[in-house]
């Protein structure tokens, strides 16, 4: 079984998005660490990018933080290395094309294989594009995630059929962000994907609170939080921890024994 | 692969919830540019509300003191709104329209194109909202009143660099909140395909113009086109009618801001890289991680750090050259051509002017320049003055 597919054995998987380096490489790595411990079954990792179009505010800033700090995608795949020596927990990049295409496309995939990285998610590469990368992601068992939306309509099917190792549902319309009311699209959206691919799908963008997690965990498989989380980790800088690790307990309690 | 290319440039790099909205616009641009009833209604609102056809003026005294090839300036600065930015605006408020769409958005750097789309939202009855960067809108204060004025709203953009690229994000971002009953006005040939192709296909009415006027009154074509590059709209549209005649020369000029050496300038083909950003692949100003790198011009209009994929292809099989022009050149020839044609040019068109000032004498006086004068200088008066230490409020 793969890594990926680990993540959704226990039960509604609870993946908690962070930013690579916000606040410090260091904090990150233990972030990581606990946020396993407390109950993540897989952990997005954001490789900081000056221009996330996908993003509202709240991880923009995360973004900036982060570079602001001297985060490069070398010192990531360092700390990735790092804490591939203490834990095995399921480790997902998301980032932007650019970052990747820049770098080089096959060694960036390269160097994920290497230091232990599980897949990557690039809002910005849709199904069209996604040729850009997908031949190295597969030469080097990176799993290259698929999105789709509410807007996505009869493309869910065309998506659904090629995806791999779980799909990401946008729960509504727009960017990233914390909403106070999240529409039910998701359910139409996740059956559809299951009429042509049996793959575990996770719905992120909006949801913050234990409530609105147990009514997304009842329409998929797993449920994706980040700006709540990037929102803690701003407000206590490199006290942080305890904080986002008692926050990750919370939403997987409250989503686990979800049917 | 997705459409939209040329060469290795272009695609639709572009987020999965805004995919079925640039689908949905090529869709109905494929329809409606077969559309007789749309291309008479696009005609006469280029001719009696924009002012279409612009005169293509040949500068006499400029040619004379410069002692070499002919200059001709296309006055796209006497459209209405004062750019040639209201040729593309038409088009797609008009496209808008026809597709039930009710509100529209768009970025706007120097105000031009701000300013254009409020236009035509007025007079086609949409909804209009502006995503300025705060520099800019600091920069270019009397745009923002103007845009206003028009019933448009004004989104100050406080994220990244506050410029351009920062206004394209944040207009991304508002599309992807509505991309129900909105249409996002891109302003330049860029972004994700089907952009570069319907804004170049709007603008290339200044080349297809100057084509017959040139031979109207020289009975030839011209030696070489010359043009600002931001985005590169108005050189696209100046040079595509144009890219099949190998004789002609088509000249790009970039920002070169404090100097091309400098690290202050927003010169994309001449200092970038291959990237990936805003929807296309193209030329970046970036680092080596990719990170998207702060760029500077006195020119709010061309401070970007991209460039149209279209015209990196056209460097790359060099069929058209892209040169630099520093903020001093740009300032001189915005005085210069004040000074001797009576005509205030933009402060981006004037990079094209400072160009053409260096390229004129080394050609014989058989020859023909044309120079794309994209816009009108008012705007830009209290910048220059600033500029020159000149304190005016504006």
């Amino acid at each position: 079984m793969s890594n990926i597919k680990n993540a959704f054995a226990n039960g509604k998987a609870f993946i908690p998005f962070i930013t690579a380096g916000d606040p410090s490489p260091e904090i990150t790595g233990e972030l990581v660490l606990q946020m396993a411990e407390a109950g993540a079954d897989l952990i997005e990792l954001g490789i900081p990018f000056s221009d996330p179009v996908a993003e509202g505010e709240v991880i923009q800033a995360a973004n900036m933080r982060a570079l602001s700090g001297g985060v490069t995608a070398d010192k990531i795949f360092e700390l990735v290395k790092h804490i591939r020596d203490k834990c095995t927990v399921p480790i997902v990049f998301m980032t932007y094309a650019n970052p990747v295409f820049r770098y080089g496309a096959e060694k960036f995939l390269g160097n994920c294989r290497e230091a232990g990285v599980d897949g990557i998610i690039i809002p910005d590469l849709p199904y069209e594009e996604k040729e850009e990368i997908q031949p190295f992601c597969s030469k080097y068992g990176v799993t290259l995630i698929s999105m789709i939306s509410p807007a996505s309509g009869s493309r869910i099917k065309m998506i659904a059929k090629e995806a791999e190792g779980f799909i990401y549902c946008v729960s509504s319309m727009g960017v990233t962000g914390v909403r106070q009311h999240i529409g039910d699209e998701v359910k139409e959206m996740v059956k559809l994907v299951k009429t042509v691919n049996d793959i575990p799908c996770a719905v992120g963008f909006g949801v913050s609170t234990p409530g609105q997690a147990a009514k997304m965990a009842g329409y998929a498989d797993g449920v994706i939080v980040g700006s709540a989380i990037v929102r803690i980790i701003g407000e206590y800088g490199r006290e942080c921890v305890p904080h986002v690790a008692g926050y990750v307990r919370m939403m997987k309690s409250a989503i686990e024994k979800v049917k | 692969m997705a459409k939209g290319r040329f060469g290795i440039h272009g695609g639709q790099y572009i987020p999965e919830t805004l995919m079925n909205a640039v689908i949905e616009l090529e869709e109905a641009y494929n329809r409606l540019r077969e559309d007789p009833r749309f291309n008479e209604e696009l005609d006469s609102l280029l001719r009696n509300y924009a002012g279409r056809p612009s005169p293509l003026y040949y500068a006499k005294k400029m040619t004379e003191d410069l002692s070499g090839a002919k200059i001709y300036l296309k006055r796209e600065d006497l459209n209405h709104t004062g750019s040639h930015k209201i040729n593309n605006v038409l088009g797609q408020v008009l496209l808008a329209k026809y597709m039930g769409k009710t509100r529209v958005i768009a970025e706007t750097g120097a105000g031009q194109h701000g300013v254009a789309t409020a236009t035509a939202a007025a007079l086609m009855g949409m909804e209009c909202e502006i995503f300025m960067g705060r520099e800019d809108t600091e920069r270019q204060a009397l745009n923002v009143f103007r845009m206003k004025l028009l019933g448009a709203k004004v989104n100050v953009v406080t994220s990244g660099t506050q410029t351009l690229k920062d206004a394209v994000n944040e207009t991304l971002r508002e599309w992807s909140r509505r991309v129900h009953d909105t249409h996002y006005v891109l302003g330049s040939v860029m972004g994700p395909h089907p952009f570069p192709t319907i804004v170049r296909d709007f603008q290339k009415v200044i080349g297809i113009e100057v084509r017959k006027q040139i031979l109207e009154t020289e009975g030839r074509l011209p030696d070489a086109l010359v043009a600002c590059v931001g985005g590169g709209s108005n050189a696209i549209g100046l040079f595509y009618d144009f890219i099949k005649e190998p004789d002609v020369r088509l000249i790009g000029c970039e920002a070169a801001g404090l100097g091309i050496d400098t690290g202050k300038n927003a010169a994309t083909i001449n200092t970038g890289t291959v990237g990936i950003f805003h929807g296309m692949k193209s030329y970046f100003c970036q680092d080596e991680y990719g990170q998207i790198a702060p760029v500077y011009s006195i020119s709010a209009g061309l401070d970007y750090p991209g460039v149209g994929p279209e015209h990196a292809y056209l460097h790359d099989i060099g069929r058209a050259e892209y040169v630099a022009v520093t903020d001093n050149e740009a300032v001189e020839a915005f005085e210069y051509l004040s000074r001797t044609e009576g005509i205030i040019p933009a402060i981006e068109s004037a990079h094209a002017v400072a160009y053409a000032i260096k390229l004129a004498p080394t050609m014989g006086r058989d020859r023909i320049i044309v120079i794309g004068l994209s816009g009108r200088g008012d705007k830009d008066v209290a910048a220059i003055a600033r500029y020159r230490g000149v304190d005016i409020h504006e």
